[in-house]
């Protein structure tokens, strides 16, 4: 007991701080890096703390990456990941556990960039970011070009000789960005923003010249890969050399190996146009050229028949035919002439028997009586004044006596 | 002729030329095709002409552009 009553008696609380402060108080421990596999993950959902053990054949150590450095890893961690993780070892001193705090983590052996692209490009293509469908079509005759790059180096100057040999006639509408470090997604985001806000572009191609993968990791970044894809205007993307590849390639409705190549594919060559138009001009000429020679061909032909090589010919038998049917026309007009002619004078000659005048010529004389004419004895008696008609004058006769003629004589 | 764009007036010039080249026309519709196929042609000829690159900065641009 009395050694017991010597030795300073601890509660769990201060042995557990009194361990935490050896860790704490130990150089080697606030900065270590530690290779192993992940396993027991688990991804707080509501905190987003990150919890798992790094284990290797023999040995495991509990490890916790807070959701504030969680959230910058370019990779979802997943068990049997080989890592390399960075941190400080202390005490929980809750349960009496070391554990690793972990600032930081990459990939062992592939490379964390590699897993990330990996990683975030089965994830959009997944989400539809990369179909074809929603590919715009580059523009065929773009007035104004965006330019989305840095301003110094070599690709903007790139960028600018090739649309100036091929399509001088496409303004440059310029945005200089960063291209590389840790603010250079957001600029192109904006950038992509206020090309689309204020509508001054037909075509926009973002990119930058060669670089190491990290320099040209901003290019991988989701949300520019997303600010791409909302982009109404299209897109053509140009990152580095040939043979590399980010996210923006695959989500940008063109994809090109170089940025003069972008600036190739932007605009069509003024010189082709120009012999497209010139050529388009030729044909139009030459089809009306050969439409007259054909119409010229048949008006020839019509030319050639023999109404036109022998109008006499022609308006000989017109003549004839006229001629005759004047003949007709002579004819049946005389003879509906003569017809008519024969009626009148047989008219005028009825007429002529009827006119009591030409009676009166012949010596016959008209009586009357009254003024009305006498054409029988009972019309008139005994001392009747009766007017005498003759052809060259009349005579007042005075009725000495009737005799009626008997009419069985 | 201002209501064409390059684009429009070129694929209207094909037009022309290809109704044009097919023939059957009256020798009136011809003409007329082809009276406007040759203004098209001068139009597209001037639109590729007069070309000076110009580089304008997006900051200089104003929101309200069309």
């Amino acid at each position: 007991m009395n050694i017991m009553m010597n030795i300073p008696t601890f509660t769990v609380s201060q042995a557990n701080r009194y361990i935490k402060s050896l860790f704490d108080s130990d150089l080697g421990m606030q900065s270590i890096f530690i290779s192993g596999e992940i396993s027991n993950f688990s991804n707080h959902y509501k905190t987003g703390h990150l919890y798992f053990s790094l284990k290797d054949d023999n040995a495991a150590i509990k490890a916790v990456m807070f959701n504030r450095q969680a959230s910058r890893l370019r990779f979802v961690p997943e068990n049997g990941m080989k890592v390399i993780v960075n941190g400080r070892i202390s005490v929980f001193e809750r349960d009496g556990v070391y554990q690793i705090y972990v600032e930081g983590m990459q990939p062992d052996g592939a490379g964390a960039l590699a897993v990330a692209f990996e990683q975030l490009k089965k994830k959009l293509e997944a989400e539809g970011l990369f179909d074809e469908a929603h590919k715009k079509p580059l523009p065929s005759f773009p007035l104004r070009v965006g330019v989305i790059t840095s301003p110094t180096g070599a690709a903007v100057q790139d960028i600018f000789n090739v649309l100036g040999r091929r399509f001088p006639k496409a303004e440059i509408i310029f945005k200089g960005v960063s291209v590389q470090g840790a603010s250079a997604s957001c600029e192109m985001i904006e950038a992509l923003e206020e090309f689309s806000r204020k509508k001054c572009a037909d075509v926009i191609i973002i990119g930058r010249g060669g670089g190491s993968a990290e320099d040209l990791w901003c290019f991988n970044d989701e949300l520019l890969a997303r600010a791409i894809y909302a982009c109404p205007i299209p897109v053509i993307s140009a990152v580095g050399h040939e043979t590399d590849f980010t996210i923006c390639d695959f989500v940008s409705d063109m994809r090109a190996p170089t940025p003069s190549a972008a600036a190739e594919l932007a605009v069509p060559d003024m010189t082709a146009l120009m012999m497209n138009t010139a050529s388009l001009t030729e044909r139009l000429y030459g089809a009306v050229g050969s439409y007259l020679k054909v119409e010229r061909r048949k008006l020839e032909m019509l030319l050639e028949q023999r109404s036109f090589t022998d109008p006499g010919r022609f308006f000989n038998s017109e003549y004839e035919l006229l001629n005759r049917n004047s003949v007709r026309l002579k004819a049946a007009a005389e003879k509906i002439l003569y017809k008519e002619k024969n009626t009148f004078t047989e008219a005028f000659s009825a007429l002529e028997r009827l006119n009591p005048l030409s009676v009166l010529l012949r010596g016959f004389s008209l009586v009357s009586h009254n003024g009305q004419i006498v054409e029988s004895i009972d019309k008139i008696s005994k001392d009747d004044r009766l007017t005498v008609q003759m052809s060259d004058g009349t005579a007042d006769c005075l009725v000495l006596g009737t005799e009626r003629k008997n009419k069985s004589e | 002729m201002s209501e064409y764009t390059y684009e429009s007036a070129i694929k209207r010039l094909q037009e022309i030329v290809k109704l044009l080249e097919n023939g059957g026309l009256t020798l009136d519709d011809s003409v007329k095709l082809f009276e406007e196929g040759a203004g098209l042609a001068k139009f597209c000829n001037n639109e590729l002409k007069n070309a000076e690159q110009r580089i304008i900065s997006l900051d200089d641009i104003g929101e309200e552009q069309q």
